[in-house]
């Protein structure tokens, strides 16, 4: 402590002198240091790269504006309609909060969906970041929750039956369904009671857990340092100075890189929110500007668009139980990946054309799924969602047997950058 | 303590840890419970279940009645003659995955051809047992939606499951059993008690 003060010029700012004060008893530098000006990230980041900050960014919006619509919203079967109303027309800029709020939850799922998009082209899952990637399916499966727990609260009619659908699929559970979906309802149907526990869950728990698990996520990532789109390990390289040579401090090279991103991401973000909020019945359903009503089910019943894919498998098996089974699977499959991929190489640039193949047929019968989705249940549209989940599945079972057989390319010692 | 080195008492830490450990988690255990049982239906949701009486004198042949019954939509439809007659037809039954409704929910005294307590009047729980939608009721044969061969029945437009008039589910669907019947009895000849057992000799 003394030597550092002594080392310190005489004259000294009194902000710098608090600072000091500070962190000789919080160590915050040192924090600031491991995490951002002295952690080496690889210096060839592309495009790709943006969305894990960007999904940090949608968090931090989601929370504030959640705490702010808490701030005027009911959460009683009641009241809860008409006060999502009041906050749309008479609480002072309420509209726009709310916007920010819905479009958000849309923006997150799109930058989640485009951050594991990739993960999956650059091998990042494989070792040693295997637990990276499984906390990040825990934070996929707790925005999941959240969404779901979150799209009940405005009491409209789409509300209620998408609940009403979700909560049901637990009762496919052989013996002890019927009970389980009784214990989460805690009514005979979706009720006050129901509504009252999930504002629970989206506003207090889950929100809690998604932030341990992003904390859990980043510190699990700046352990074994960022994978890049050569799916080179940087620090095999190292310079005099004992850093990365291919490596550059994450701040401020991309912290600044990311604030251009974030730039682009507002624009697109504020023009959803200003010009598109319901972006044609996709963000907000049309069928939930009327409230709940536990008598008539709307005439076409789909989840918003960032659940279709996973609605489509659900609804392409002629079976209840294996509909459900299959359905969760398609989400869960995905943990897997590490140990599922035998290749040797990490990124899509080394690897064979079995390898890329699979993972355009795969990002395609994504896509299909998510359309068929959201189309009615018609049986041409049922016939190719089944093709398309065969592919999807494929993409996952198959990959032991083609990682493995898939030529890859040599891969360079050193990271491919051309500077600009 | 004294000075003197100690010995470490492998056996009796390791007891310890064990026991410190077991107990903790049993406590935890036992006070998980009283959190995890408050998420069952309260005393209010469970009176609120009551059972419920409808009068059916002005229900028309060939109409459907709903009533709400712990928030489900209970169908009540006084079948026609010809209705009923299609129940039987083997054109019906060779489609049915449950015709017996041998693997389906309903009380004993309604596990017959019609699946009602009495044949005119079917009650049925209007709740999909796929998913939990609400079937709507499209009686008229060769339905412009639903095809030349549909015979009438109910219709869930969510997932596109499909029942007869006595809410037995077709093949190929993706809802599992026929829709389910709620307990009933007839009070008199045009009142029905939904949500209490018939009496049956």
């Amino acid at each position: 402590m003394s030597a550092t003060m002594e080392s310190q010029p005489a004259r000294r700012g009194r902000m710098a002198a608090l600072a000091e004060w500070a962190d000789s008893r919080l160590g915050y530098s040192r924090f600031l240091k491991a995490h951002a000006s002295e952690y080496y990230a690889p210096k060839n980041f592309n495009f790709w790269y943006y969305f894990g900050s960007l999904a940090l960014l949608v968090l931090v919006i989601q929370i504030i504006t959640g705490i702010f619509l808490t701030m005027n919203y009911k959460p009683s079967a009641e009241d809860a309609f008409a006060s999502v109303e009041y906050i749309m027309r008479d609480v002072e800029w309420g509209w726009l909060i709310r916007y920010m709020h819905s479009t958000g939850a849309s923006a997150f799922f799109v930058v989640v969906y485009l951050h594991m998009f990739r993960g999956l082209m650059y091998g990042s899952y494989k070792n040693p970041r295997e637990l990276v990637w499984i906390f990040g399916m825990l934070i996929y499966l707790a925005l999941m929750a959240e969404a779901f727990f979150g799209y009940l609260l405005p009491w409209g009619n789409m509300s209620y039956w998408g609940a009403q659908v979700i909560v049901s699929l637990f009762g496919a559970i052989p013996g002890i369904g019927e009970s389980l979906v009784e214990w989460i309802r805690g009514d005979y149907y979706i009720s006050d009671i129901t509504l009252n526990r999930f504002f629970a869950l989206h506003v207090v728990a889950l929100p809690l857990a998604l932030v341990f698990l992003v904390i859990a996520h980043i510190l699990a990532l700046h352990e074994v340092g960022s994978n890049n789109p050569d799916g080179i390990e940087i620090k095999k390289v190292k310079g005099p100075d004992g850093h990365p040579v291919d490596g550059i401090p994450f701040h401020p090279y991309y912290t600044v890189k990311d604030l251009v991103g974030t730039v682009v991401f507002l624009a697109l973000f504020t023009s959803v929110i200003f010009f598109a909020p319901e972006m044609g019945g996709y963000f907000l359903e049309h069928a939930n500007f009327e409230p709940a009503n536990a008598l008539q089910t709307p005439e076409h019943i789909a989840p918003v668009w960032y659940f279709t894919p996973f609605y489509a498998i659900l609804r392409a098996v002629p079976n209840k139980l294996l509909g459900v089974v299959l359905m969760g699977l398609a989400v869960v499959a995905f943990v897997f990946l590490p140990w599922l991929d035998r290749a040797k190489v990490k990124s899509i640039r080394y690897r064979g054309w079995i390898s890329k193949a699979f993972l355009i047929a795969f990002a395609i019968s994504f896509i299909a799924l998510g359309y068929l989705g959201l189309q009615p249940a018609t049986t041409a549209y049922t016939n190719a969602a089944r093709v398309f989940a065969v592919i999807y599945f494929a993409f996952f079972f198959l990959m032991p047997w083609y990682s493995a057989i898939d030529k890859t390319k040599p891969v360079p010692d050193r990271v491919t950058y051309h500077a600009h | 303590m004294s000075a003197e080195p100690e010995q470490i008492d492998g056996g009796r830490r390791h007891f310890l840890l064990v026991a410190t450990t077991v107990t903790g988690l049993a406590g935890a255990a036992a006070t998980a419970v009283p959190f995890l049982a408050s998420w069952k239906p309260s005393a209010r949701a469970q009176a609120l279940g009551a059972p419920v009486e409808q009068d059916i004198s002005k229900l028309e042949p060939g109409a459907v009645l709903k009533v709400n019954w712990r928030g489900q939509a209970i169908y009540i439809v006084r079948r026609t003659p010809e209705m009923l007659a299609t129940l039987a037809t083997p054109e019906i039954v060779n489609r049915l995955r449950d015709p017996n409704s041998e693997e389906s929910e309903q009380p004993e005294y309604t596990k017959n051809d019609t699946r009602a307590l009495k044949p005119e009047y079917l009650v049925l729980v209007g709740v999909c047992t796929h998913l939990g939608c609400a079937p709507l009721d499209r009686f008229q044969p060769q339905d412009a939606e639903l095809g030349a061969d549909w015979p009438g029945g109910f219709y869930c437009p969510c997932h596109g499951s499909k029942f007869d008039l006595a809410g037995r589910v077709f093949k190929d669907v993706p809802a599992p059993t026929n829709l389910r019947v709620p307990p009933y009895r007839f009070m008199n000849d045009t009142l029905v008690q939904i949500g209490v057992d018939a009496e049956v000799a």
